[in-house]
């Protein structure tokens, strides 16, 4: 459990950060928190040749609220900030009630909201509660900086549209609209370990009373972290019933297609995930009526 | 003694200082200069024949001292020890296979190692292992019990004809006469599936050849520093004289680190006596996983009577037992299984037979329980059971079932673990049961709680288990005494310690015993070095049986203390006091000597002593029981969970004794 020789950068600047990475691109890999990389090198199922300590980067960590209630999350902000931030609790409850559920407090201390992202673990939590958050993500790389929309960033086991010479900065994540309710469940044989299934939820709902829209990002059931589409439109322009949250289960049930494991079989994910997107688009909605 | 001013109170733990500052030697604290690293190859494959092994690569490397495969060994290579031959019962059939240091011909289970590398630095041996080439002819790995055994089963081990490791009967009374007029024969099938220890230390050896004192120190993470010393030695040709054994703190033991002679056990120290320079190996936790020991595969197939009261007429219990690869500790787990299993009942006919099974799995060995809990939760579920069957509550069903407080010391007709009679000294089983019914409040949830609470959308449920563990084995302890001219008291045990306080429970003993103050007795256990005899630290035995051997000696030199003390003030010792690290004249308050003077009179420089006389406060004592201790309890839960909550369980009602 050491990991083979590598070569190691700690860039005291973006900048700097992102000139190593053009410079290496395709041999070098980020190290943020560590809490996925550094376990894969150390069993050698990665052996990146360089790495890019973006650790001393200050200006990649800090969570601000914008004028509109948005958030602006530093890639490098750790998860156990995020989770304590009254900001973030504000602004974006889902994401405040998924924390707890990522890992133990002393991989939270180290993790980082961007690492986490970007690392793109299909049994993550935060890539699927950023696909039902609807969030953003700010990239930057040799031609300067875009935003890639959380629905167009994860490709597949690992793999995002992030290009090898850039790197992912910052994250946007809009404020909860009035009238919304959100819920976040998995289903782990212990916590802490990496969840069988999971689903975050967003509902919306208008003024007639019935959903405006909704989001069901789906963490373990799939290559990627995905959002399950026909679930949620199900949902829209219903009064979100026990029934329809059935019918969105059922839906969602039908549109992943999970692999079986030596943790659990394809069926049963299957299962739980019927099971768990009944119960978060109850949570939710009850939460919605919660808060008047 | 009639009182104890330290013994049964609470007190500072002698060693936390030490622990909570970092100063506290764990094995990877040990740091020789010009110091080695060893990493083993391990197979990835449960059951394999190997055909090629090529290290030509890896001692290319720069960084790398030394590599050894099997042949590579010499005289030392060839099957462990049998650590625990298997008891005398009557038919018993036990065929001994043990470990080897590395596999040569055939790999037994995943992690077994087959290269050891010697490098700089852990990480240089770690990439050496990349290259090492290994040919393996992968064969059908035995893994499941039933299958084991069958004609068409890969056969583990040359000169077996089955995967069959041992069989053994033993019974009382006659089952099926017991059972021809019972209300109620439950037959259930109970499988115990496989666990491994997972101590915060993992396993860990550092070796140094001194070849101007033709002296080897080993520091070990082993809970038996003495038997391994003595095996070892035995091993290299070395008188145990030559050879040290230092355990020195170590964070767990759980049984896996018993005397267990792991082949890195064996080889490390092997290599520092080649290279002639240090050499350390720490097991990393992925090695951990499937290098060390594991427990508890086991199959029940349990029949038990009962007549229409819930008592039990006999129990008819026939079980595989999974012992891994090898078979170094003989019996003990699956012996431990057989007789935990009676529990605190009262059972007239018992019928026992157990299949011990080699599969292509790590080694069985004792891990926390050593097989007792698998024969309590056959006996305790068929309770269970019952109690739903024969409508009688399941406090009640276990009450009418206990030995009674008369009934002791009862001979169960079996041979334990330990080869004496399985013999209960003493209980009295009920008191803790009703007590531990009230703490959870089983009354109420039985009459009516357990329907108000669903109908409140929550499921309230309730557990209780009673069961008696044979603990406290011989063959015996020791422990030497000594009172230093500065007032410090010196205990020495063989006994390893992996966390179970015994700097401080320990010196409790011998605080009283000499009249000390607890926090100057410094005790040392696991060190070949100051204590020379002894077993270890395994069945719950250190405080019981080392414990002992400490009070003995502390009582003899207490006799000593007394003898010098009289001598010294001109009274009759029965006028003494001892207390707080001195001697008093009791009718006299003002005339006392420290426990320190008294040593340096014990030790006179000139002049002439008694013929016969010992010099020094100091005494050494073993301890050796006939037999084990019994002790007994009862563990009881009461826990709700709600609906689609089954992680939240309301934490007012979790309640447990």
């Amino acid at each position: 459990m050491k990991p083979p020789v590598f070569e190691y950068h700690a860039p005291g600047s973006t900048d700097e950060a992102l000139a190593l990475l053009g410079e290496h691109a395709w041999e070098a890999k980020i190290l943020a928190g560590g809490q996925s990389l550094v376990p894969a090198m150390n069993f050698r199922l990665a052996s990146p040749a360089i790495l890019i300590d973006i650790n001393g980067v200050d200006e990649l960590s800090g969570i601000e609220t914008a004028a509109d209630g948005s958030l602006r999350i530093g890639a490098m902000t750790r998860q156990n900030v995020v989770e304590s931030s009254d900001q973030v609790r504000a602004a974006a409850p889902l994401l405040h009630k998924a924390m707890p559920w990522i890992a133990h407090p002393q991989i939270r201390a180290r993790g980082t909201l961007g690492g986490s992202i970007a690392h793109a673990d299909p049994a993550a939590e935060l890539p699927a509660v950023m696909l039902a958050l609807g969030a953003e993500f700010h990239a930057r790389g040799p031609s300067g900086e875009r935003a890639i929309p959380a629905d167009e960033f994860f490709f597949g086991l690992l793999m995002t549209a992030l290009a090898p010479d850039e790197m992912l900065t910052a994250i946007s994540i809009p404020a909860q609209a009035p009238r919304s309710g959100t819920a976040f469940v998995e289903f782990a044989r212990r916590h802490g370990d990496y969840a069988l299934a999971g689903v975050a939820v967003t509902l919306t709902l208008g003024s007639d009373g019935t959903c405006e829209s909704a989001a069901l990002g789906l963490l373990s059931v799939s290559e990627a972290p995905m959002l399950a589409v026909q679930a949620a439109s199900a949902l829209v322009g219903t009064a979100v019933e026990l029934s329809d949250a059935e019918g969105a289960a059922e839906l969602a049930a039908g549109e992943i297609d999970p692999t079986g494991d030596l943790h659990a079989s394809a069926d049963y994910r299957r299962h739980l995930v019927r099971v768990l997107v009944r119960r978060a688009v109850v949570e939710a909605r009850a939460g919605i009526e919660d808060r008047g | 003694m009639t009182d104890t001013p330290y013994f049964g109170r609470r007190v500072p733990r002698n060693e936390d200082a030490t622990l909570l500052t970092g100063r506290a030697q764990f094995i990877d604290d040990v740091d020789l200069p010009d110091m080695l690293h060893v990493a083993f190859w391990r197979s990835d494959f449960a059951h394999a024949r190997i055909t090629g092994v090529d290290l030509s690569a890896v001692r290319a490397r720069p960084d790398v001292v030394a590599a050894y495969v099997a042949d590579d060994l010499g005289d030392i290579w060839g099957p462990g020890p049998l650590l625990v031959p298997p008891p005398p019962i009557e038919d018993i059939v036990f065929h001994e296979r043990c470990q080897v240091p590395l596999a040569r011909d055939r790999v037994l289970h995943a992690g077994e190692p087959v290269v050891a590398i010697v490098a700089t630095s852990r990480y240089a041996a770690e990439d050496a292992l990349e290259d090492v080439r290994v040919d393996l002819e992968p064969i059908d790995a035995v893994v499941d019990l039933h299958a084991a055994l069958e004609q068409d089963a890969p056969v583990l081990h040359e000169g077996l004809d089955s995967n069959l490791a041992a069989h053994c009967v033993q019974q009382k009374g006659n089952y099926e006469e017991a059972s021809a007029n019972a209300e109620l024969v439950l037959e259930r099938r109970f499988h115990y599936d496989r666990g491994a220890s997972a101590a915060i230390e993992n396993r860990g050896v550092v070796a140094n050849w001194d070849d101007s004192n033709g002296k080897l120190t080993i520091w070990d993470t082993t809970q038996a520093p003495i038997p391994i010393r003595n095996g070892l030695a035995g091993l290299y040709g070395l008188a145990e004289r030559q050879v040290d054994v230092i355990a020195p703190f170590i964070g767990g033991g759980f049984g896996p680190k018993i005397m267990m002679f792991y082949p890195e056990e064996v080889v490390v120290p092997w290599i520092a006596m080649q290279l002639g320079r240090p050499v350390k190996w720490i097991e990393d936790r992925s090695e951990n996983f499937y290098a060390t020991t594991q427990e508890r595969s086991q199959i029940h197939d349990a029949k038990v009577a009962f007549d229409a009261d819930g008592r039990i007429l006999g129990v008819h219990d026939v079980f595989l037992h999974d012992t891994g690869a090898y078979d170094p500790y003989g019996l003990t787990v699956a012996i431990n299984a057989q007789c935990t299993l009676l529990g605190c009942y009262d059972v007239p006919a018992y019928y026992s037979e157990f299949t011990a099974v080699f599969t292509n799995r790590p080694i069985v060995t004792p891990v926390r329980g050593a097989g007792r809990q698998h024969g309590v939760f056959v006996m305790e579920r068929m309770l269970d059971l019952a109690a739903r069957e024969l409508d009688i509550d399941r406090v009640e069903i276990r009450r009418r079932n206990y030995l009674a407080p008369d009934d002791f010391p009862h001979d169960h007709g079996l041979v334990y673990q330990d080869f004496s009679s399985l013999t209960y000294d003493s209980g009295n089983y009920a008191p803790a049961l009703e007590r531990a019914a009230e703490m959870i409040d089983f009354p109420a949830w039985r009459d009516g709680g357990r329907e108000e609470a669903h109908a409140a959308g929550a499921h309230e449920g309730v557990g209780i288990v009673s069961y008696v563990e044979g603990t406290g084995i011989g063959p015996y302890e020791g422990a030497r005494v000594s009172i230093d001219p500065s007032g410090e008291v010196h205990v020495a045990t063989g006994v390893g310690t992996q966390g179970q306080g015994h700097y401080t429970t320990l010196a409790q003993i011998v605080a009283d015993a000499v009249g000390a103050d607890v926090a100057r007795v410094h005790v040392v256990t696991g060190d070949t070095r100051e204590f020379n005899w002894g077993t270890g630290t395994f069945a719950s035995r250190g405080a019981v049986v080392a414990g002992h051997a400490c009070h003995a000696a502390g009582m003899a030199v207490r006799e000593k203390i007394v003898e010098c003390a009289a001598t010294h003030f001109g009274v009759d010792g029965e006028s003494l006091e001892l207390g707080a690290g001195k001697v008093t004249v009791a009718a006299e308050p003002d005339r006392s000597i420290t426990l320190g003077d008294l040593a340096s009179l014990a030790n006179p420089l000139r002049g002439a002593v008694v013929p016969g006389t010992e010099p020094g406060l100091e005494a050494t004592a073993y301890f050796g029981p006939a037999r084990g201790a019994t002790a007994s309890g009862v563990h009881a839960m009461r826990d709700c969970c709600r609906p689609g909550d089954v992680r939240r369980a309301d934490p007012r009602l979790r309640c447990g004794a």
